[in-house]
């Protein structure tokens, strides 16, 4: 966190606090920079501070403590109107005594820019979301989807570099919801504009992402790429908030060339990738992701013993709940290959996975 | 939108469909269907009735009688039912007294009238249209008993002797001219009008009364509407805007006012306005007003607006309270996000959609204060009483029933045509309680 780095970023958060009554920090100490063109995802769940963070960074809040940079220069001070950041806001907030066209134009107008220039643009925008037909009519008028894509187009109209989004697609059907994360990331590629993205929708998040801000409890669990957050999660929150996870308690016995030799709590031993776990002697969390855990034994892998509990057909996979070291809620996916293993309930089984798959994490 | 066209599918789907739609025991589905809703629609009716009941008794049926007796006059033709025939034939515009068969019916029906006392109320009755008709009758009432119908030939010449006023054609023409059954003698009083011997005049300008205090009323209720908005607004969005705990505790001083009564208001009122009340007082202690200068604050218009605009203020705050409630704040920070500074944001912004709550709030105070008549009647003294008070005089000191009906009448037509062109330029629709 040198001054240097903090000049190449776009937008800076700087051991940023906020406390709204003066006793619970709802942040605490965010050190966060985002490049510019860079679409960056605040994901966590609710009251987990990322909706503070975005509104701070709009200037709908003020910081309690520390700087947000914006361009290089502090907008701490910057009232929100004079800061030219786009914003799209959960229920869209289209002016509903206004048309689609008067909202596009609104910011135009604020900017005292000239009639046809005004024309020119809300027409771009609104092509852009292929919304062209719709200037004469009421927000009222438009269904769900129709009214995020005119809030989309008003966010943009004026061409802010920065553009906020505050779960834009949490009130749309699934859907829709899929068909408008691609044109929202379309247009991010487009533009090149920077995109700060909230939701607590975790798919919605590795689909759309550059890299994704995990938030709980007021600080960053970890900011990583949709890739390294799933597949390497730093820690153990990360590992249960993103994608389906198995977890096994342990205590770790030693640790040698990175991997983490571990005893369960029923006394079973296993190791595992020690990633975040301390020295021998203290409690770990092991996590394990159901699609990396194979169903018998195998020469090299990591092999336990599991008994069957339920079995779910899935068509493309099976679901299979089984009973690990005292964890009655493991799940594995077994693949509906030609030829699998079919299992019965009440059966009793090897699993086995790959030392680096099975990551041993804060308890 | 969506259940229009839903809608208009089904009938599309329907019409094909020829003859009425049937239901499964032969019967048509629309038969079978009131008949399955005709005992929900009993039930509801009687557990309205009671109250419908109540409102039709006491509140529709006086009112309806009320406006009746606006026009109504059958008093004239009750009591000298032969003289409003005989008077027929006469012409009033010739300047001639009517022939001596109609003084002989005046004096039969007079006769008939004295044993009763009616001709008393007549008396009172025509004295509305011409001041003095009443001592006429009481007078010739006393008389006319010792008169003798039989024997008295020129009865011109006995009801000269009785009262020389008998011999005023004005009289008379009065007397025709509200034989009818109706009138529209109370409508034309109302709007400071009378019926000469030429058709409808204007009253001397010295007694045009009620044309004043109609506009005077208009003025005055628009004046304190407007106080009310200007005062209101910015108490409604401090309301609306602060949190829960700390609203509640202003929507209940806000309310506070209602809980005591209206008199002990306007009376604190008068305490607080007189010229050597609280408020001069304290200016004249300032050095703001000389001594001798002191404002004149109570006992006219200004008293009336003062006061009425505290009374009705909570009728203002109160719808406006709760349409802003319902304008989420995301509006606000959209506007200032897209580059509005505070007062755009408000003004483009906030302020059109708090505009039904201003509708409702106006209604009610213009309506309301348009009507209102103990407030101007105790701070207005003579220049700031509106058309209410001349009702509540007319229904209570002067009896004059029907006049006081039919400025009632004449009120309602103008709040309801009012109310209409308020539909006609801002919409109804526009107007939202919450």
């Amino acid at each position: 966190m040198t001054a240097n780095s903090h000049d190449d970023a776009f937008v800076v958060f700087d051991r940023v606090q906020k406390s709204y009554d003066g006793e619970i920090l709802v942040v605490k100490d965010l050190n966060l920079q985002i490049a510019k063109g860079e679409f960056l995802t605040m994901l966590g769940p609710s009251g987990s501070g990322k909706t503070t963070c975005l509104m701070m960074l709009a200037g709908f809040e003020t910081a309690t403590s520390g700087d947000i940079r914006l361009g290089g220069s502090p907008i701490n001070n910057i009232p929100p109107h004079k800061r030219g950041i786009g914003m799209v806001f959960q229920n869209y907030a289209l002016f509903p005594h206004m048309t689609v066209g008067e909202n596009l134009a609104f910011p135009l107008e604020v900017r005292k820019m000239g009639k046809s220039e005004r024309e020119a643009k809300v027409k771009r925008a609104l092509d852009m979301v292929q919304m062209g037909e719709f200037a004469g009519r009421r927000p009222a008028q438009l269904s769900g989807g129709q009214q995020q894509r005119i809030a989309l187009a008003r966010a943009l109209v004026f061409d802010a570099e920065l553009v906020l989004m505050d779960e834009p697609l949490g009130a749309l059907d699934k859907q829709l919801r899929e068909h408008m994360q691609f044109e929202i990331k379309h247009i991010h590629e487009n533009l090149g504009i920077t995109v700060v993205y909230v939701t607590h929708d975790q798919s919605e998040a590795l689909t759309m992402s550059d890299r994704i801000a995990v938030f709980n409890d007021g600080v960053i669990q970890q900011l990583a790429p949709p890739e390294d957050l799933y597949e390497r999660p730093e820690n153990s929150f990360c590992a249960q908030f993103i994608g389906e996870n198995n977890t096994l308690m342990g205590t770790v016995e030693s640790v040698s060339d990175g991997v983490a030799a571990i005893t369960l709590d029923d006394g079973a031993k296993v190791r595992g990738l020690a990633v975040n776990c301390g020295g021998p002697g203290s409690r770990t969390t092991m996590s394990l992701r159901p699609e990396r855990v194979y169903v018998g034994g195998e020469e090299g892998l990591v092999t336990t013993e599991a008994e069957v509990k339920e079995l779910i057909y899935l068509g493309d996979h099976i679901r299979c709940r089984m009973h690990v070291h005292g964890n009655d809620e493991f799940v594995v996916k077994v693949p509906n290959a030609a030829g699998h293993t079919h299992l019965q309930v009440g059966e009793k089984t090897m699993i086995s996975w790959e030392t680096a798959d099975c990551r041993a994490l804060d308890a | 939108m969506a259940n229009t066209a839903d809608s208009s599918q089904q009938i599309a789907h329907s019409a094909p469909v020829t003859g009425p739609v049937l239901g499964n025991d032969g019967r048509p589905l629309k038969a079978s269907l009131a008949k399955s809703l005709r005992r929900q629609k009993l039930r509801a009716l009687g557990l309205i009735a009671p109250l419908l009941i109540f409102v039709l008794l006491t509140f529709i049926a006086p009112i309806a009688d009320m406006l009746f007796r606006s026009v109504e006059n059958n008093i004239v033709g009750d009591v000298l039912p032969r003289t409003v025939v005989a008077l027929k034939d006469w012409d009033a515009t010739t300047g001639e007294l009517p022939d001596n068969a109609t003084f002989k019916a005046m004096a039969l029906d007079l006769k008939e009238a004295v044993e009763d006392k009616s001709h008393t109320r007549l008396g009172s009755r025509l004295n509305y249209e011409q001041s003095g008709i009443s001592s006429l009758f009481r007078q010739t009432g006393r008389k006319v008993k010792r008169l003798d119908v039989e024997e008295t030939t020129d009865f011109v010449a006995a009801f000269e002797k009785m009262n020389k006023k008998w011999v005023d054609v004005e009289n008379w023409q009065t007397i025709k001219a509200f034989s009818g059954r109706f009138t529209d003698g109370y409508f034309l009083a109302a709007a400071d009008l009378t019926k000469g011997p030429e058709g409808v005049e204007r009253v001397p300008e010295n007694q045009q009364i009620y044309y004043t205090l109609l506009l005077r009323t208009l003025k005055m209720s628009m004046i304190i509407t407007i106080s009310c908005i200007l005062l209101g607004y910015p108490i409604a969005f401090l309301l609306a805007t602060l949190p829960l705990r700390t609203s509640n505790l202003l929507l209940i001083l806000v309310l506070l006012p209602f809980w005591t009564s209206l008199l002990v208001r306007t009376s604190a009122w008068k305490v607080l306005l007189q010229q050597q009340g609280v408020i001069n007082d304290t200016l004249v202690w300032l050095g703001v007003v000389a001594d001798n200068a002191r404002l004149e604050l109570i006992n006219n218009q200004t008293g009336t607006i003062i006061a009425m605009t505290h009374i009705l203020l909570p009728f203002m705050i109160l719808p406006l309270f709760s349409v802003m409630k319902t304008i989420p704040p995301s509006y606000v920070r959209a506007a200032k996000s897209l580059g509005a500074n505070d007062w755009t944001a408000f003004w483009r912004v906030y302020f059109p959609q708090s505009v039904p709550g201003i509708g409702a709030g106006s209604i009610l105070c213009f309506i309301l204060s348009i009507g209102y008549y103990i407030t101007p009647e105790i701070v207005g003294g003579t220049k700031g009483v509106f058309i209410s008070n001349r009702i509540a005089y007319h229904i209570s000191s002067s009896l004059n029933w029907g006049l006081a009906a039919a400025l009632g009448t004449l009120l309602l037509v103008v709040v309801l045509g009012l109310y209409w062109l308020y539909d006609k330029f801002v919409g109804i629709d526009n107007v939202k309680l919450g």
